[in-house]
């Protein structure tokens, strides 16, 4: 998965939004390290808060906190019209068909969890056919894994080609008699993006569920999860720049209304008897207990304010960031450094996953670490793929709206103290 | 913020570079342990050769940053041809310098005796503990080898 240029065939996109302005409401990136700035290079892990979203937060919290669908006074209403004001915000930003598709979930890891556990578990007997891909992350392969210890069900595997895209050429056999087909929309180590919608029409003709990993792909990308025509997407409030600590589901309607509860307890019963229980409708019976309801409030003021943005803008504003990223790392350090992953931009997100020399990831985070160049070093939770890239870990440069061409210049400008210390 | 010369010392680097006792070792009779850090994927395979109750051989396999290669590089130097006795006691002052012992753990806390057995270029790995996320990194390889002393061959 190598390639010694880059090849930017993808329109040039003019950033249409002030990246020095934008940068400026994340007050975690106006810090100064050793009176130096931040160069925030690990978005694809998390995501830095905005001040809109902080001051939304802090303003719930200090005014109208209070607990939802429960109490009969004013605040609680309040709460609770807070707290589901939120769901139709980020129905909205993936247009889902209705709010109450929406099920507020702790992180993607649970969300993605709920499907194979719930629907799963409802659906999937000993033989049934669970199809993955080799670029999935740990969170899209474990919980079927669990139930394919549980169940006896079979996982099959979409393989790569060598510039880390899916190979499709079998996909179609892979797919023959199987139940579900869960996949990623964007890889969290090599960036790149699947074509999602021909993915849900192939499970479709299969007579297979869609499942679609968005968690990489929402908080860069335009997304409508009905044009796709998927029946699940999971995705996450911290990676789009609001709190960590609550996630979402997508379902289609009918879907959700057939699948049985995840978790059991207060706020997802309709009734309690001694001899039994009665669900409550979608999407409380996926919500149980008191749920993150100050974190709901942060998710929806970060859709806020990344509409405020406009989705076109930051995907426009990330495909330039990475031509200029591919174009000077290939510049400075030529086949010195391999980028892992596509390198054609119409098929890539900002996420860089590379090798540098034979400088081990770690050291070379570390080295970055001393110009407060934030990457991540390690496996990405997705050991398969690492052992099919055949490395144990990978640097991992993950771009984002508030990222400019100084912290692109910053990470080479580090890279370039790697090679003074490990002497080559 | 301390400065990469006090992590990246030259007899570091150069272990890094070249590290001593790679490679495996036919088991049985060796006992062998496999080590994880799930932090940053690196693996490591300690294979000790015990002649009666000493070290006769060593060797490790696996793949890491500096600091875990250049640790496991210098352990294997300091263990070759010492009693367990004597390895256990040098783990302890190892792990002790890392700074990660339990005082209110006597198995734990390195004994008066511990300080009979030198560090010799071990030393070096001092400056790790000034970047907390890398101590793992250097003791992996000492965590590795506790586990294949308290592991049969086979």
């Amino acid at each position: 998965m190598t390639a010694a240029t880059a090849t930017t065939t993808a329109p040039a996109t003019g950033t249409t939004f002030d990246t020095a302005a934008v940068k400026a409401q994340f007050p975690f990136l106006t810090r100064l390290i050793d009176g130096r700035p931040i160069h925030y290079l690990d978005s694809g892990n998390t995501s830095q808060k905005p001040r809109a979203v902080i001051d939304a937060m802090t303003a719930f919290t200090e005014t109208s906190y209070a607990p939802i669908n429960r109490s009969a006074y004013r605040m609680a209403a309040e709460a609770t019209e807070a707290y589901e004001g939120a769901r139709a915000k980020v129905a909205g930003f993936v247009n889902a068909g209705h709010p109450d598709e929406i099920i507020f979930t702790k992180n993607a890891t649970e969300a993605l969890n709920l499907v194979a556990q719930s629907w799963g578990r409802a659906n999937l007997g000993a033989g049934d056919v669970v199809v993955l891909t080799h670029l999935e992350h740990h969170a899209n392969i474990v919980p079927w894994h669990q139930l394919a210890a549980e169940r006896g069900i079979e996982l099959r595997w979409v393989p790569l080609t060598s510039d880390g895209q899916l190979d499709l050429s079998g996909l179609a056999h892979l797919l023959d008699g199987a139940t579900v087909f869960s996949f990623s929309a964007m890889s969290n180590v090599l960036g790149t993006l699947t074509p999602v919608a021909e993915l849900c029409a192939a499970a479709h003709d299969a007579g297979a569920l869609a499942v679609v990993d968005a968690c990489q792909y929402v908080p860069h990308n335009p997304t409508d999860v009905q044009a796709w025509g998927a029946d699940f997407a999971a995705f996450s409030s911290h990676k789009m720049c609001g709190p960590s600590g609550i996630g979402a589901l997508w379902g289609r309607a009918e879907l959700l209304d057939a699948t049985p509860p995840f978790l059991g307890g207060g706020n997802m019963i309709a009734d309690v008897r001694l001899d039994g229980y009665t669900p409550a409708p979608v999407p409380a019976k996926f919500e149980a207990g008191t749920p993150p309801i100050t974190e709901a409030v942060g998710f929806g003021a970060a859709v806020d304010f990344l509409e405020g943005l406009g989705m076109d803008a930051v995907r426009a504003h990330e495909v330039e960031l990475t031509r200029y990223a591919l174009t000077t790392l290939t510049d400075r350090f030529g086949d010195d450094l391999t980028i892992h992953g596509p390198l054609d931009l119409d098929v890539r997100g900002g996420v860089l996953s590379f090798a540098f020399r034979d400088v081990h990831p770690h050291d070379v985070s570390q080295v970055l670490d001393q110009a407060n160049v934030c990457v991540r070093a390690g496996h990405h939770c997705a050991k398969p793929l690492m052992r099919l890239l055949g490395v144990a870990a990978t640097a991992r440069a993950s771009l984002y709206l508030y990222n400019d061409e100084a912290d692109v210049d910053a990470l080479a400008d580090g890279l370039d103290s790697a090679t003074d210390i490990f002497g080559f | 913020m301390p400065g990469l010369e006090d992590l990246y010392r030259e007899i570091i680097l150069d272990h890094y570079r070249s590290p001593r006792n790679r490679g495996e070792l036919p088991s049985p009779p060796a006992q062998v342990a496999e080590g994880h850090n799930p932090l940053c994927g690196d693996e490591i395979v300690v294979y000790l050769q015990l002649d009666g109750d000493t070290v006769s051989d060593v060797k490790v396999g696996g793949q890491g940053c500096s600091i875990s290669q250049s640790s496991a590089s210098m352990m294997t130097q300091a263990i070759t041809g010492k009693s367990l006795a004597e390895v256990r006691s040098l783990v302890r002052r190892f792990k002790s310098m890392m700074s990660i012992e339990t005082d209110d753990d006597g198995d734990e806390t390195a004994g008066a005796s511990d300080t009979d057995i030198a560090l010799g270029d071990l030393e070096a790995l001092q400056g790790v503990v000034k970047f907390p996320v890398r101590i793992k990194c250097a003791t992996l390889a000492w965590n590795t080898l506790l586990d294949a002393v308290d592991r049969p061959a086979g």
